[in-house]
């Protein structure tokens, strides 16, 4: 039961009997029971997964011989708890959209990208690798773009053209690394172990970054991010934030760190500051919003931001926290968007002033609220705090200055996350939301599986660490090759 | 040989057929043709290829190819034809004979070993396509394109001559083999004339490929002629053409290389910002079309930039990935003009929900178009910057990496069009024909985009 194939194709054979599917009922009831073998299948890896920083469940296929390309997928302590991520994640984001009316189409692309995310997490082939990556990008610019709001269509065609060019950049060095390999193959093994020049590893890291810093996304690469988590469909920014940047940040420890370790070692610097920019310039911003969903996208901003300063500290507690952390960002900003796309639903409005007093009226709804929001400040006991505690000491070590900075995303996190909170649910009701009808049956079970996750993992956090501390460990060998 | 010859009696034959009213029998007539001449065609593989009738053509794996793929397409193209020419003319077996004897041309350049061969092969494919432009006798447009098209083709035809006259006054011979001799025999003394013939017939192959910069009849002429017949020299005389013109470049004046390789770069450079940048302008999806179709010959012209063993295979590659692609894009117009009566990209819109089958294969078109993974057209794409990547041109890389990027956004418009935006509601409908070909594209462009390993080491 641990074919690794088997798990990424299962969602692909589902997709192509949903795009058939018309009717919403039997649609929604049909993915969900997809996503859930998804999951299920997902269990056997978890329980019998060696966290020896080795990969696990290798498996090689010959694919395209005369380019050298093969089906090579394997999962290590790195990729293993994105891969759960996903799959964790798939049957919650579905269970959002219950309400809606959505039909098999709409499903069909969600579990195209869940394959896709899946291939990318578990590529041990570049080749493989960018088939994934973009693979999970065509479904989610339909998604956004059919489903979306507003000034969807411009907005999705400068997300796609953006992060289409950073995988052209992305392929570029992925080919060249391949002519550089005497086997000429796409293995990662055999890109790691090659001896790259600094002035190779000079581009070659510009060409990676690139197309990891747009998807992630890294200031000042991030222009398209808030616009299209705006107007995309509640699903498609859950899918989005949840789990598609971290496609991003993998790649970054996946591909970036070990195969040019000294071109890491002269930008990385270079980096970080851009990740530090990135955390005080998009709090700052998230504070003035007036618009609760724009909040959550630039919140989202500063917090991947810090995530990836974790992972260009280079340290193992940096990656770690990183690991962790790329977690509980899934886990807590699904829930913030599902609370608002709650609200929105009901009030018909997503502007802080029409909102207000919903807690009088919804107290369930807030109390659940009010976890997810404790979870995405970071507050002990909640799964955000581990993560950005580990993020932040592994900043302190690579120097003050930055963790200086990088720590005011805990103090400006907390402002915007409370104001997002008290205008939402404290103080009067106004006229939109005197109506409003407290949360039962699938939403509320849906945010309570969330909440439960987050306190789950702000308590026992180690259920997670020890997956992926000795691949970290595994990362860290190839600092200053 | 023998499927010039059978395709040659094939096309008299379609003609008589005309003579004698006997309109229902041609297209059954001629898809019959063409599959006996592949049968020729593929039966010859394992042959031992010499040249044959004192080395004016050769049959190699090369040739097989590319003129399986040619006729291919042809048959592709045929199974639209069926009520699209009795809606414009009342002499349909015309269409079928000239196109077949254009194809017989384009059959020639694949497998020509002969510079005299590449020249006949060049003008029967030319001419019949100059009248088959300006077929439609009653619309404006259809004449200037075939008045154009003929004054500008007549124009690379003496370019081409004079290149091949210079070529011969230099080493003595047409033939192929005796060129590359000359120039591996005399590497300090070639005649400066020899490279002002090889200038000579870049020119003059660079137009038929609709290479910039002589790629000014591209546009007009593919926009002025019926969609069939572009549909048919976007796709077959390109690829034809492009054949002739690597095996001219990889076969005789590789040893050349140092003194073309320049100018291809600088002819692959412009060709990709004329053709994208120009297509991104556009309103109407054929013109569109056409530019594209001239960026794609920059993308094509790499695998001459940087040749190698594996030159004849990335064109062969991206030839079938783009002509299947290009055909789907042409049919789709063909349906969409038919309901709405325009080919600008608003006359796409709301197809989605008009006919969400023929959106999607529209939609898979653009994608090879564009080069995303799991279609044909980013394998195609794949091979072509791995073999520039071979030979580092690093710069031009990140050259075509941006006009991919710009690329993406007008192919993306169709998208958008068809799924995003509302438009009447005129049903648009696929009949047998359309819907077998569209089958037919759209899964061989998925094949060969999940597992092209079967067309990849083919030649």
């Amino acid at each position: 039961m641990d074919n690794l194939f088997l798990l990424i194709l299962t969602p692909l054979i589902g997709a192509i009997f949903l795009l058939f599917v018309c009717q919403h009922t039997v649609a929604k009831r049909g993915t969900l029971i997809l996503s859930l073998i998804t999951l299920g299948l997902t269990i056997p890896f978890i329980c019998q997964f060696n966290a020896s920083g080795d990969f696990n469940y290798e498996q090689s296929y010959q694919w395209i011989s005369a380019l050298g390309v093969n089906f090579h997928i394997g999962i290590d302590g790195i990729s293993l708890p994105l891969l759960v991520l996903t799959n964790v994640l798939m049957p919650l984001i579905v269970l959002t959209t219950f309400k809606k009316t959505f039909k098999g189409n709409f499903y069909a692309l969600m579990f195209f990208m869940q394959s896709g995310l899946m291939l990318v997490f578990s590529a041990m082939d570049a080749f493989t690798f960018y088939v994934g990556w973009e693979v999970a990008l065509i479904p989610i610019y339909f998604i956004c773009a059919l489903w979306g709001d507003g000034d969807r269509i411009r907005v999705n065609l400068k997300f796609f053209i953006y992060t289409f060019f950073g995988s052209l950049l992305m392929l570029i060095a992925i080919l060249y690394l391949h002519q550089q390999v005497p086997t000429h193959d796409f293995e990662w093994h055999s890109f790691v172990s090659l001896d790259l020049d600094a002035s190779t590893q000079r581009w070659i890291f510009w060409a990676f970054f690139i197309a990891f810093a747009i998807k992630i996304p890294i200031f000042p690469f991030h222009t398209w991010q808030p616009n299209t988590y705006t107007h995309a469909p509640a699903a498609g920014t859950m899918l989005l934030a949840g789990i598609m940047l971290k496609m991003g940040i993998y790649g970054l420890m996946r591909w970036l760190l070990p195969v040019v370790p000294e071109g890491v070692a002269l930008y990385g610097h270079f980096a970080m500051i851009l990740c530090v920019i990135g955390i005080v310039y998009a709090s700052i911003i998230a504070i003035q919003q007036q618009d609760a969903k724009r909040i959550v996208a630039y919140s989202s901003i500063a917090h991947v931001g810090l995530i990836s300063a974790g992972v260009f500290a280079w340290n193992v507690t940096g990656m770690g926290g990183a690991m962790i952390q790329m977690i509980n960002h899934g886990i807590s900003v699904i829930g913030l968007f599902f609370v608002l796309d709650i609200i929105q639903d009901r009030t018909g409005s997503r502007d802080l002033k029409d909102l207000g007093g919903i807690a009088t009226k919804a107290p369930r709804l807030a109390v659940l609220f009010l976890i997810i929001v404790m979870g995405a400040i970071g507050l002990p006991l909640t799964n955000g705090f581990i993560g950005e505690f580990l993020l932040l000491k592994s900043v302190y070590e690579y120097g003050v200055w930055f963790a200086l900075f990088a720590g005011l995303t805990l103090i400006l996190g907390a402002v915007y996350m409370l104001r997002l909170y008290q205008k939402t649910m404290l103080g009067t009701t106004s006229d939109r939301t005197e109506n409003f009808t407290d949360i039962r049956g699938m939403e509320f079970y849906t945010l309570v599986i969330i909440s439960g996750l987050i306190i789950y993992l702000g308590i026992f956090p180690n259920s997670l660490l020890h997956i992926s501390s000795e691949s970290v460990s595994v990362l860290a060998t190839f600092l200053g090759r | 040989m023998g499927a010039i010859i059978t395709l040659s009696i094939l096309a008299l034959l379609v003609l008589y057929l005309g003579l004698f009213k006997a309109n229902k029998s041609l297209l059954p007539v001629s898809l019959i043709g063409l599959l006996v001449v592949i049968g020729f065609l593929i039966s010859n593989w394992t042959s031992e290829s010499v040249p044959l009738y004192n080395g004016m053509i050769l049959f190699d794996h090369y040739a097989i190819a590319f003129s399986v793929l040619c006729v291919f397409v042809t048959v592709l193209v045929f199974a639209l034809s069926k009520s699209y020419f009795t809606s414009s003319s009342d002499h349909i077996s015309e269409y079928y004979t000239l196109l077949l004897f254009s194809l017989v041309g384009a059959i020639l350049v694949n497998s020509y070993h002969n510079l005299a061969l590449l020249f006949l092969g060049i003008e029967i494919m030319s001419v019949a396509l100059y009248i088959l432009v300006g077929i439609r006798k009653n619309d404006p447009s259809s004449n200037e394109a075939s008045i154009k098209y003929f004054i500008m083709g007549a124009f690379s035809t003496g370019f081409l001559l004079f290149g091949i006259t210079l070529l011969y006054g230099a080493s003595g011979t047409f033939d192929l083999q005796g060129i590359k001799d000359y120039v591996v025999n005399n590497p300090n003394q070639i005649s400066p004339l020899f490279y002002g013939g090889i200038l000579l017939m870049i020119i003059g192959l660079t137009f038929k490929v609709g290479a910039a910069p002589f790629h000014f009849w591209t546009p007009d002429v593919y926009d002025g002629a019926p969609i069939l017949i572009t549909s048919f020299m976007s796709t077959v005389v390109k690829v034809a053409s492009f054949a002739g013109l690597l095996r001219l470049f990889t076969f005789s004046l590789l040893p050349l290389q140092d003194f073309w390789t320049p100018i291809f770069l600088g002819i692959a450079v412009i060709t990709l910002f004329i053709g994208n940048l120009s297509a991104l302008m556009q309103s109407s999806f054929k013109r569109m079309l056409a530019y594209s179709s001239i960026s794609h010959a920059g993308y094509m012209l790499f695998a001459i930039i940087a040749v190698g063993a594996n030159s004849a295979n990335a064109i062969f590659l991206y030839g079938c990935a783009y002509s299947l692609a290009t055909l789907t894009a042409f049919a789709g117009l063909i349906l969409v003009k038919r309901a709405v009566g325009s080919d600008h990209f608003e006359s796409f819109n709301g197809l989605a929900q008009k006919n969400p089958y023929l959106a999607a294969v529209i939609t898979i078109a653009m994608l090879s178009l564009a080069g995303i993974p799991l279609t044909a057209g980013f394998i195609g794409k794949f091979m072509m910057f791995s073999s520039v990547m071979d030979h580092y041109h690093i710069v031009l890389l990140i050259i075509a990496v941006l006009n991919a990027a710009v690329a993406v956004y007008y192919y993306l418009k169709v998208v958008v069009a068809m799924y995003f935006r509302t438009g009447e509601g005129k049903l648009v409908s696929i009949n047998l024909n359309y819907a077998l070909l569209f089958i037919v594209t759209t899964v061989l462009t998925i094949l060969i985009g999940i597992y092209p390993n079967c067309l990849m080491e083919l030649i």
